[in-house]
């Protein structure tokens, strides 16, 4: 491939583009574009990079409010967390990332290279990286592939996050048919920066160099953004080479590097050269900054001889940063990296074009005017249509059902691999490092960690409940806001902003549009009402193989602080005799719930109603609780719903399993007369909160005073007593040994 | 001049990885493997001007002082060119 | 008391060790970079942190074993100075033939980070001279190749001598099992000294337990008592 390889109609439609999108490139330039230009329009325009066909509908998310310090457009987002002693103000910024794709083709790298590219991100705003989740979703665990794929990513993860020395503290995995052909990884980070050395990616001041740090240039990736932006087809599996290998050790020399950089006034702007590498990284420093830019490609330092243009601006090699310097500051960010054994080199320079020009052996390859491609890029207002079959999708006959209230449907549900503990996951995650998680994985509805700059306590939570979206991708959308705050509110923590993960199908069907669009406006409306504003983002389209499309994943990751004092509280119950109270509007629905997929199959019915005031009003409750020191334990109900939820709090009781003694919520306080639909039926906005038998009146006057239901349900017991729930007895360590084995044996076959 | 040192743990090491590959080679039906051992391969390309003699010497302790770890590992160096 | 802690290129635990020294022990703790050929003067305690020193490529510790500041951290051992690794730094420790046997992967083959209990065995060096023998405490582990092995006969001598320290137990017995075992570590051995009682490593991560708030504190006993250890030698 060179300059010179001819532009057909095939090359045109190998690079993604449309015949009009086409026409669109060659009416800006006025010319036709040579092959490097291509490359350059085919990967910024895609829709990975480009958003084109989510971007008319960022308006649906609020992005401001008094916690927001940098809202979306930059490397990640930035919140307010709060001054130090010395008055300086500190932020947290966080983003969440799709590496689906590539995780699906080779398990292990996909995932390293994911976690690896959310890590670049948030530290290339100025930010120590200090806490990583991870949300997964892999296809039914009977599924041939869904063994090695699980394997590999968890390994994977671990392989990076662990190497870099970043703790990771939460997340979550789920199991559905949807993702046998298309798993989804979704990586979250959050680094801590002081807010008046917040780095941004912008290329200003004409004549100032433009330098790269980091690894070599190979051919690894080329067109991952495309890749990413494609339906994916059998073919796919024979893509691998395109798969990106990862080098966490690289990585944790070059954020050393760039950290002791910014203790410097050196820099102008920084971007990490993710997807599209040096394309994309050196096209959108330049455009936030409205300037142009000249490089030297012979100056891009490179791990395999004989590179071209075409290759030198589309590979991406990981672990690499483009950094613009103030002039004369090169060789002290020069003398950083050598010590650090990094590769850098200055391979270019700001200018006043308005243009992006490209040379190589003394040709120019790129000379392209750079707004031609950032910021005009296309954008798309796809036809959207409500599926033919929606009324279908809402309706569910339970009167054909036997209202069977069964020990054993707990059980079974405990040892989903959704439901059950992931142990097994998170203990090949180091967890621990940094000496600040506060709250470990899986003790409490969210993980909390504190931050050393100025103690403030951060709590984290990343949610999602697909089978909503199939019937009601709007309450798909709303419900995983609500529930991600809410889990932070059960360790005491007042929302400060959220990240989402957007995955879904081919957007070009339009009932796929249709429910990306209802689900942004799910999760827009909730963050208004639950003054969440939505501060970075990543859209992952394409998620379809052959012609099965994922469910709706709207993943959402929200960020919290706990009040200064405020000390949080874990799941498990505290201690025999201790009060349980259900907290709450609790208006389960066995509609598209796990009760429902694990004895039908199928996600048909109607989610319990979203109801924005009640959750504002039970986490505002459970805040109080918390903070007052009234609640000794806490978490919400979701997945499998009251019944599973407090078997949950019952295992997970301080110092080993305790029975509990509690009475079924009458018909009246739950919306239903069904036994089964009140004890796995799943409902937004109720909490589960123990208090000591002492404090009865007390949590009961707390409610009634912000009107909320407080329904005492009944006692906790002594350790590994009964488990007593309405006519539903269980032996408490049956309930254990499903949740605590329930993933290794049904995704690893059999208990490690 | 290219060397291959080859480096596998020692026989009364237990090596988890071979074990993991020999339970897996099992598992896809392949019957006849009484035990695998994983290890790995070093090519070293040396500088023309070192006669073979004292290449060997050379390559002899870069095994023993880096590449390999005695108390657990054996290797063997072969020569390619 | 002075304290130095290493850093190697990919050392990730250098700062939990700064803060526990320094912060929370008051010790006066510097990092001490790779590259560096002598110690601070007037060096106290060298400390190895935990991490993936040179990526762990080739050999977990086997490249930081031959950097600059291992040489001086050599010279320093043999004149009797206090040299203790912790993960990572134990591996660098026994590939620098400070301490005897080897770490494999673990017997799992898969990373592990949760809480183990450990019992100390004896007092032959200077992190457990001040720790009664069978007290239990409880701490992290996070690593993937932690599984301790040397041959019989050396571990047999190794037992006479005491340099035995630390081993996995489980916590409701207190006594070595197989299933307390998280990484299949010979005899069960967490960690180990040299014949002189100096020189220790260990796996599990003490630094990472000193604040009641974040996992305990039955860290900060033992880094307090090596302290105290090493501050009476040196007055």
């Amino acid at each position: 491939m060179s300059t010179h390889s001819e532009i057909t109609p095939e090359a045109i439609a190998r690079h993604g583009l449309t015949k009009d999108e086409f026409a669109e490139i060659v009416r800006r330039l006025g010319r036709e574009p040579n092959y490097v230009e291509l490359g350059v329009f085919s990967v910024m325009w895609s829709e990975h990079c480009a958003y084109k066909s989510s971007r008319a509908h960022f308006h649906l998310f609020p992005t401001t409010g008094p916690t927001v310090i940098l809202g979306p457009g930059e490397n990640a987002g930035v919140v307010d967390i709060g001054k130090d002693k010395d008055g300086n103000t500190w932020g947290a910024a966080f983003k969440m990332e799709s590496h689906n794709h590539p995780s699906f083709i080779e398990p292990y790298q996909g995932a390293a290279t994911g976690v690896g590219g959310i890590l670049r991100d948030v530290f290339t705003m100025g930010a120590r990286t200090v806490a990583c989740m991870d949300a997964l979703r892999f296809g039914e665990a009977t599924h041939p592939k869904t063994k090695s794929l699980v394997a590999g990513v968890v390994h994977g993860i671990g392989g990076y996050g662990n190497c870099m020395g970043v703790p990771t503290i939460g997340g979550n995995c789920g199991f559905d048919p949807c993702y046998n052909g298309n798993i989804l990884v979704n990586a979250f980070a959050l680094g801590i920066v002081r807010k008046d050395r917040i780095f941004k990616g912008t290329a200003s001041g004409v004549g100032n160099p433009v330098l790269y740090v980091g690894s070599a240039t190979g051919r690894d990736g080329i067109h991952g953004a495309t890749m990413a932006s494609a339906v994916f087809d059998d073919d796919s599996q024979a893509k691998r080479p395109t798969v990106q290998v990862g080098d966490p050790f690289t990585e944790k020399l070059l954020l050393e590097a760039c950290l002791e950089i910014m203790t410097h006034d050196w820099l102008v702007g920084i971007q990490d050269m993710g997807a599209a590498g040096l394309t994309s990284s050196s096209f959108e420093m330049a455009s936030r900054a409205g300037a142009g830019m000249d490089m030297d490609l012979d100056c891009v330092p490179q791990r395999a001889t004989g590179m071209v243009p075409y290759e030198m601006l589309l590979s991406e090699s990981q672990e690499r940063m483009l950094m613009v310097a103030k002039k004369g500051h090169e060789d002290d960010v020069l003398a950083v990296c050598k010590k650090w054994g990094l590769e850098a080199a200055v391979i270019g320079k700001v200018t006043d074009s308005g243009r992006m020009r490209c040379s190589w052996q003394g040709h120019i390859v790129v000379d392209v005017p750079i707004n031609a491609v950032v910021d005009d890029c296309p954008r798309y207002d796809r036809p959207r249509q409500e599926p033919a079959d929606l009324d279908a999708r809402r309706a569910l006959d339970l009167d054909s059902i036997a209202d069977q209230p069964l020990a054993a449907d707990l059980v079974r549900l405990l040892g989903r691999p959704d439901i059950a503990s992931k142990r097994w996951i998170w203990q090949q995650y180091d967890h621990t490092v940094r000496t600040s998680t506060q709250v470990l994985p899986g003790a409490a509805d969210a993980a909390v960690l504190l931050v050393r700059e100025n103690g403030a306590r951060l709590a984290m939570s990343a949610d999602c409940t697909e089978r909503y979206g199939h019937a009601d991708p709007w309450a798909c959308g709303a419900h995983a806001v609500a529930e991600a705050v809410r889990n932070i509110a059960c360790v005491g923590a007042e929302p400060l902003g959220l990240t989402d993960c957007l995955n879904f199908g081919n957007p070009e069907i339009p009932e796929v549009m249709w429910a990306i669009r209802e689900a942004m406006r799910g999760l827009g409306d909730a963050a208004k009402a639950l003054d969440c504003p939505v501060v970075s983002g990543n859209v992952s389209l394409y998620n379809t193989t052959g012609d099965q499309s994922i469910l709706p994943t709207p993943m959402v990751a929200a960020v919290g602080r706990l009040p200064d004092g405020v000390e949080p509280v874990r799941m498990g119950f505290v201690e025999a005799g201790d009060a349980i109270y259900l907290l709450g509007r609790f208006r389960p629905s066995l509609g598209a719930s796990r009760w429902l997929q694990e004895y039908l199959g199928h996600h048909q019915g109607r989610v319990s109603a979203v109801d924005l005031d009640a959750e504002k009003a039970v986490s505002s409750l459970v805040r109080l609780l918390i903070a007052q020191g009234v609640a000794r334990s806490a978490h919400d109900l979701a997945d499998g719903g009251l019944a599973v939820a407090l078997a949950e709090c019952a295992i997970q009781a301080q110092g080993g399993p305790r029975g509990v003694r509690c009475a079924m919520p009458s018909p009246q306080d739950s919306g239903t007369a069904r036994h089964d639909e009140r004890l796995f039926g799943e409902t937004g906005a109720s909490i589960l909160v123990s208090v000591r038998s002492s404090q009865r009146s007390e949590i009961e006057a707390l409610a009634a005073d912000v009107g909320v239901p407080a329904n005492y349900l009944g006692e906790v017991g002594d350790l590994n007593a009964a488990f007593e729930i309405g006519s539903l007895h269980a032996p408490t360590a049956d309930l254990a040994d499903a949740y605590h084995n329930g993933f290794e044996r049904s995704v690893l076959g059999g208990a490690q | 001049m290219r060397a291959r040192v080859i480096i596998v743990p020692r026989p009364e090491v237990l090596d988890p990885q071979g074990r993991a590959v020999a339970h897996a080679l099992s598992g896809l039906g392949f019957a006849g493997v009484r035990d695998v051992r994983v290890g790995r391969i070093v090519y070293l390309t040396l500088e023309d001007g070192l006669g073979r003699a004292e290449a060997a010497r050379e390559v002899d302790r870069m095994a023993k002082e880096l590449l390999a770890n005695l108390i657990v590992e054996d290797f063997t160096v072969e020569w390619i060119d | 008391m002075r304290v130095a802690v290493l850093q190697f290129p990919g050392s990730n635990c250098d700062d939990d060790c700064m803060q526990a020294f320094g912060r929370v022990l008051g010790c006066e703790a510097s990092l001490v970079w790779h590259g560096e050929t002598s110690l601070p003067a007037g060096t106290d305690l060298v400390v190895l942190p935990g991490g993936f020193s040179y990526g762990d490529y080739l050999r977990c510790g086997a490249i930081a074993a031959h950097s600059p500041v291992m040489s001086a951290t050599k010279r320093f051992a043999e004149r009797g100075g206090t040299v203790f690794g912790i993960c990572n730094g134990f591996q660098v420790l026994t590939e620098a033939r400070l301490l005897p046997g080897a770490l494999l992967r673990n017997a799992g083959l898969a990373f592990v980070c949760k809480d183990v209990a450990l019992r100390v065995e004896s007092q032959h060096s200077d992190l457990t001279a001040r720790v009664a023998p069978g007290s239990q405490l409880v701490m992290p582990i996070a690593h993937m190749e932690g599984n301790y092995f040397a041959d019989a006969a050396t571990l047999d001598a190794m037992e006479a001598r005491g340099q035995i320290v630390l081993r996995y137990v489980d916590r409701a017995t207190g006594e070595p099992a197989q299933t307390a075992n998280p990484n299949g570590a010979c005899r069960n051995i967490a960690g180990v000294a040299n014949e002189r009682g100096n020189v220790i490593g260990m796996m599990p991560h003490p630094e990472r337990a000193v604040e009641d708030v974040l996992g305990g504190t039955d860290g900060l006993a033992l880094l307090a008592a090596l302290v105290a250890q090493v501050s009476a030698r040196a007055a």
